[in-house]
């Protein structure tokens, strides 16, 4: 059977013209885009070289002296509060505690101290291991956060943390800070006041600052991985140990006098 | 190789018992659906959860339906890779009864998020070491492979494939319930369910609760047909929920045995046996999930055939024992760790905190919790119900004549 072809010559042309002319877009497009990217990407390792964006060189983390830290003292917690926006008041099982006082006594001396517990940022955070969408996450700098976007509120960090250090949001917030952005439905935990040391390393987290403020100074943030550092030469002097320290997570927060 | 000529097709004659289940089912499922919407919409503070018991009533159903779903693919896994031949008008039965009920279990783990909205994210965005990641992995592909086994079943093109993709999703169920029990066993910061033995433990739990619901809907099937369970199979069925109810037992023996022997998991071991929980563990675990059934199923076994055939009732007896008792485990597994408190500080007393780390946890389930546990096992079954409607799922050698 003949094959019936009816295009002429002219429109044969126009048609090759016509795909020249897509292809010639198609090229210039995937050049501008991957130019654009590239510009991209250079501006943004131009910015973090000079913004000091977030590196492994430093490992923010606390120092507690629990012999300066007193019993009836709450004013880290209430520091951190207001720091964060976060209630005083309500259920204590279900309201956000992102610091909590807990007095104890040795069982076999009798010796009694009190400490403030919060996120020990973990090297090997339990936490982030568990979560299912990576929500929890480590930065390179050591403090371990909750991504609010890709928090599902399986509250799966909350059954792995040992230290009880995070909360689930069981009700409608307002009127949240705008370093804090906290919501129903996901979980949240102490962020080391990130926001202030993002903005600048002399700006300490709420709770050292208040402690200070109240003339403990019970509370030492600094570099653990600089060992000129205020924090770390302090640890040298009067030592410090982790919080179940058995489980060898190299936490970020660290004890005097337990 | 023989052929097989055994014909099946969608359940027949629409009771009236049917229809009525059907509504109840429905309107049970409704029901869930308010609650979780309102769980949602007014947040978790309306239920008994708080920051200390995290997962609620909620996980305890649907951990309870995920091990039944694995365990009730037991009648095609016999009857297929063991080729045991007496399973075999069962095994449709019980690849849709395991699809379903999984997804009912999916279902409530879900609606029982923080943030149900953001099902997209779970499901596009992981986390690999995560045993929560891995388990979505199997839970979607118990399902792939649950309606591919199914579809080897049912079209006569494919059967040669049969046994071998129920290998395939013999070996699938046996890794998804070691995920299951995973989630449970490796919490380093809570010493209840920090052991490993927590995965055999789980499979062991899952065979016990996936019989159980299996012979129960047998019977019920086998009702439908106007007849009841031939007494071979009741038979069958007593001795393999026997030899699986001994397994669990043995296995949780062994569990609660290696808790009181080290002396760091002391503490919370008395908690369980003796503490606010004790009774929930001795009379719901152990009476009524392990030696109720055992004693009933032993007095089944020694009965001759005819007699067995007319002490179904035992059977029945046995299995929805099982049944309860496996989910009340799964209870005093999930609330009863929670309960006890973390020890952050070992060998010191805590004096004041204001987090309840000085003693136990308190946990009430609302009605909310019920309503979303309660809607997603009546959805699962709504579903199975359609399914055995809309599928030629039932044999006419999965029933006896009434004699």
């Amino acid at each position: 059977m003949q094959k019936n072809n009816s295009s002429s010559p002219q429109t044969d042309k126009s048609l090759l013209a016509r795909r020249r002319f897509l292809r010639n877009l198609g090229l210039l497009g995937a050049t501008a885009v991957s130019s654009f990217t590239l510009l991209e990407v250079k501006a943004r390792e131009q910015k973090a070289n000079t913004t000091g964006a977030v590196t492994a060189e430093k490992r923010w983390g606390l120092l507690i002296d629990t012999s300066k830290c007193s019993s009836g003292c709450d004013a880290c917690v209430r520091g951190c509060n207001e720091e964060h926006g976060i209630e005083n008041e309500g259920n204590d099982a279900t309201r956000a505690q992102w610091i909590r006082k807990i007095d104890l006594k040795d069982k076999l001396t009798g010796s009694e101290s009190s400490v403030p517990v919060m996120c020990q940022h973990c090297d090997s955070a339990p936490c982030v291991d568990v979560c299912p969408t990576g929500a929890s996450f480590k930065r390179a700098d050591g403090i371990v956060l909750v991504n609010k976007h890709t928090c599902i509120g399986c509250r799966y960090c909350m059954m792995a943390c040992p230290y009880k250090a995070r909360s689930f949001i069981h009700e409608t917030l307002t009127n949240q800070k705008p370093a804090a952005p906290r919501g129903k439905g996901t979980v949240e935990s102490c962020t080391l006041c990130v926001h202030r040391v993002d903005r600048s390393e002399d700006l300490q987290p709420a709770c050292a600052v208040a402690c200070t403020d109240e003339a403990h100074s019970a509370i030492l943030f600094g570099d653990l991985n600089d060992p000129q550092s205020k924090l770390a030469t302090k640890m040298k002097e009067i030592g410090a140990s982790q919080v179940r320290a058995d489980l060898q997570l190299n936490t970020g927060v660290r004890y005097h006098g337990l | 190789m023989s052929i097989d000529n055994t014909s099946y097709q969608p359940l027949g004659q629409t009771t009236s018992g049917y229809l009525w289940l059907l509504l109840v089912l429905l309107l049970m499922s409704i029901a869930g659906g308010y609650c979780a919407y309102n769980m949602e919409h007014q947040g978790h503070h309306i239920t008994g959860m708080t920051n200390q018991v995290v997962w609620g009533l909620p996980h305890v159903f649907a951990v309870s339906l995920i091990l039944t779903a694995s365990g009730a693919l037991n009648g095609a896994t016999l009857a297929s890779v063991f080729g045991l031949q007496i399973y075999k008008p069962y095994a449709r039965l019980s690849v849709a009864l395991a699809i379903t009920l999984l997804v009912g279990g999916l279902l409530v783990l879900v609606l029982d998020l923080g943030r149900p909205d953001r099902l997209a994210i779970a499901m596009t965005t992981y986390n690999f070491r995560s045993i929560f990641s891995w388990n979505i992995f199997l839970y979607t592909g118990f399902i792939f492979l649950g309606v591919v086994y199914l579809s080897t079943m049912l079209d006569r093109k494919i059967n040669r494939y049969t046994s071998r993709v129920g290998a395939l999703v013999f070996l699938w169920r046996i890794v998804l319930t070691t995920g299951t029990g995973c989630i449970f066993g490796f919490l380093v910061g809570r010493s209840a369910l920090d052991a490993a033995i927590m995965a055999p433990l789980f499979i062991a739990l899952s065979v016990v609760m996936g019989t159980a619901i299996l012979a129960l809907v047998m019977m019920l099937v086998a009702r439908w047909q106007r007849g009841i369970l031939p007494a071979a199979v009741v038979n069958a069925l007593a001795t393999l929920l026997f030899w699986c109810l001994l397994t669990l037992l043995y296995f949780s023996v062994v569990h609660h045995l290696s808790n009181l022997y080290v002396a760091e998991h002391q503490a919370d071991e008395r908690f369980v046996l003796g503490g606010p929980f004790a009774v929930l563990f001795w009379f719901g675990h152990i009476v009524l999930g392990v030696v109720v059934p055992l004693l009933l199923l032993q007095r089944l076994r020694g009965l001759s055939q005819p007699a067995a055939n007319k002490n179904t009732g035992l059977l029945l007896a046995a299995s929805g024992a099982a049944l309860l008792g496996g989910m009340v485990m799964v209870y005093v597994i999930v609330i009863g760790s929670q309960t006890v408190p973390q020890t952050l500080f070992p060998g010191k007393i805590v004096t004041a905190s204001s987090f309840g780390d000085a003693g136990f946890a308190a946990y009430t389930p609302s009605l909310w919790e019920w309503g979303v546990g309660m809607g997603g096992v009546c959805f699962s079954l709504l579903l199975f119900a359609m399914v055995l409607k809309l599928l030629p799922l039932c044999s006419e050698a999965a029933s006896a004549a009434v004699e």
